[in-house]
């Protein structure tokens, strides 16, 4: 059963306050996350992301289509008591402080009173701010909010939980933490659909991604289908301090760096410098097809798009 | 995200058997959105410079009856139970006005309905929490004015609990405004939200007025005059401040008609505000 089913879910807007005109921020959207998997959202800013998260919040409603969490319509209560949601730039009661807070959405969120204790604990130590518990929040820095934030994502142990923009706010440290936490998430079982430009961050965690821009996606697949192809290059290293003729006869651009030599090539050269390897008694190290960042499949994808609504015009 | 690397890592997620939700009841749900509504305007120093202010109106009520000869009793509850009337108003406005508008500014409210609360169970636990934040408020002012009526009397008398009346009628006077702030706040900004409530309670005090002056008028002017009567808050049928100052007592029937009245008039006003606010989207 897939975690997430999208079913041409479409938001359009109306702007303006005499005359209202519409806006088009998500065209339908058809997009299925399975479950168990982390899953990337990715987009420039303005792209529909957020949109299209608040659509499967219920905290705007949909122009059309419908959507289906954990197995069950995305409207049924049920729903939401199993799905942990951390908004972008998300500000929380500031009167509260860090365990009151929590405190308050396990209630909400129906944990019972013995075990609400215990989890808020839990998640305080795991979210490093159990020394700042009795802190109001009005005092915390942004990267503590952003902390306080993943923490009651995850507080009443949802089975799916959606970030949005979780990196943001956070030091690089920080960063390498939420990335640590949503590797252990999946892990546990927990479905992760997290929002993000940062591609790097998806580039190291996501299973599958989505590319959207301007409402409208633009790809989706697992991460290394979206790199794999395209170079049809392989990158070679070998231990040298310099590079033999006979290499060089082969018209590849080396790069020397200490004892070791890099070389990228086309993949009809790998023989022939192997080869040549061999002849000279030079120590292959490694001998890696070179894939397409996660980035130049994602500035392809938007470039494309560009074109494509160029040349409509 | 805890900084020590060596230490274990607790499991994010508990197994089935560690954990059994309860399907938390909506009464719950809404007890719980009360009680933070409550906290929230608890931990507002606003709040508290308005209740000072109130309690020294009160206190200075005593010496306005000190120089008032004869009749330090009837200025003392005048006074007391308007500053206690006006100041729940201004503070129902100020709290009521940003509980929805400020919570979709902020996003506070994103996390809450991404949990299993529905859009009404947030207006209904709103409500009864700013309600009940205004009815602690009153509490503690009608103790100030219990204490300036006794600093001026020196004793109790059998009549001075008909306060108690008017001090009800106050409260009731709260759960109207409320709802209104509410509905206003569920729709508009905070601003504005201030200048819809604020007209409709002074518009409201003289809806006997206004009522008379439908009975006068003719035509078309009737017909809107009429209309605009009955649909503003009767607020001048809650004000029996001056007759209990002058212990004249209060039938039961406007008791029990007023306190109908209110309850109908916040039903109307709520439902407004969750009719409106369930199909609103939270940009």
């Amino acid at each position: 059963m897939p975690a997430i089913e999208i079913l041409g879910l479409e938001k359009t807007y109306s702007i303006g306050f005499w005359r209202k005109r519409p806006k088009c921020a998500l065209r339908p959207l058809h997009l299925t996350v399975e479950d168990g998997e982390i899953f990337g959202f990715l987009g420039p800013n303005g792209a529909g992301k957020t949109t299209t998260l608040k659509l499967l919040m219920g905290l705007v409603f949909p122009s059309a289509g419908s959507a289906r969490i954990l197995g069950r319509d995305w409207t049924d209560p049920q729903v939401k008591a199993q799905i942990g949601f951390l908004p972008e730039q998300s500000y929380f009661y500031d009167y509260l402080t860090a365990h009151e807070l929590l405190e308050y959405y396990g209630q909400l969120s129906g944990v019972p009173a013995k075990q609400r204790k215990h989890r808020v604990g839990q998640v305080l130590d795991q979210v490093g701010l159990r020394d700042v518990q009795g802190v109001q929040l009005r005092k915390f820095s942004k990267g503590m909010l952003q902390r306080v934030g993943i923490g009651q994502a995850i507080l009443h142990n949802p089975k799916l939980v959606f970030f949005d923009e979780p990196m943001s706010g956070l030091d690089p440290m920080g960063r390498r933490e939420v990335r640590d936490l949503m590797s252990q998430l999946k892990r546990e079982g927990t479905t992760v659909f997290f929002s993000t430009h940062i591609l790097s961050d998806a580039e190291t965690l996501c299973d599958r991604v989505a590319v959207i821009h301007k409402g409208e996606l633009r790809g989706v697949g697992a991460v290394e289908e979206l790199t794999s192809s395209v170079q049809g290059k392989v990158e070679v290293i070998w231990h040298a301090t310099q590079v033999p003729a006979s290499i060089k006869a082969l018209s590849v651009e080396c790069h020397v760096t200490g004892d070791r030599v890099r070389a990228i090539i086309d993949e009809n050269q790998q023989d022939a410098i192997i080869d040549a390897l061999r002849r000279e008694r030079l120590r292959l190290i490694a001998i890696t097809p070179v894939r397409t960042s996660l980035e130049a499949y994602f500035v392809e994808k938007l470039r494309r798009a560009e074109t494509t609504a160029g040349s409509a015009l | 995200m805890s900084r020590s690397c060596a230490a274990p890592r607790p499991r994010l997620v508990l197994r089935y058997e560690d954990v059994r939700y309860e399907e938390g009841s909506m009464r719950t749900r809404i007890a719980y959105i009360a009680s933070n509504t409550f906290r929230e305007a608890v931990r507002d120093r606003v709040l508290y410079n308005l209740i000072a202010f109130a309690l020294l109106l009160s206190g200075a009520a005593i010496l306005v009856g000190q120089i008032s000869i004869e009749i330090e009793k009837l200025v003392v509850i005048n006074l007391g139970l308007t500053a206690v009337s006006l100041f729940g108003i201004v503070i129902a406005i100020f709290i009521g006005i940003g509980l929805v508008s400020k919570e979709i500014e902020k996003r506070t409210l994103y996390t809450v309905l991404s949990r299993p609360v529905r859009r009404w169970e947030f207006i209904v636990g709103k409500f009864f929490g700013l309600a009940g934040t205004l009815i602690v408020n009153t509490f503690f002012m009608a103790i100030g004015v219990f204490g300036a009526l006794f600093y001026v009397s020196h004793k109790f008398v059998r009549a001075d609990a008909l306060i108690f009346v008017a001090l009800y009628f106050i409260v009731l006077e709260f759960v109207i405004i409320c709802s209104l702030t509410l509905l206003f706040s569920s729709f508009s900004s905070p601003l504005l939200s201030a200048v819809f409530a604020f007209s409709l309670f002074v518009i409201g005090s003289f809806a006997e007025d206004l009522r008379n002056f439908a009975g006068m008028a003719h035509g078309f002017s009737r017909w809107l005059a009429t209309g605009a009567a009955y649909l503003v808050p009767n607020f001048s049928a809650f004000n029996v401040i001056t007759s209990i100052a002058h212990e004249q007592p209060v039938a039961g029937q406007l008791i029990l008609q007023n306190t109908l009245y209110a309850l109908f008039y916040a039903t109307m006003a709520l439902s407004g505000a969750v009719l409106i606010f369930e199909r609103r989207d939270l940009k």
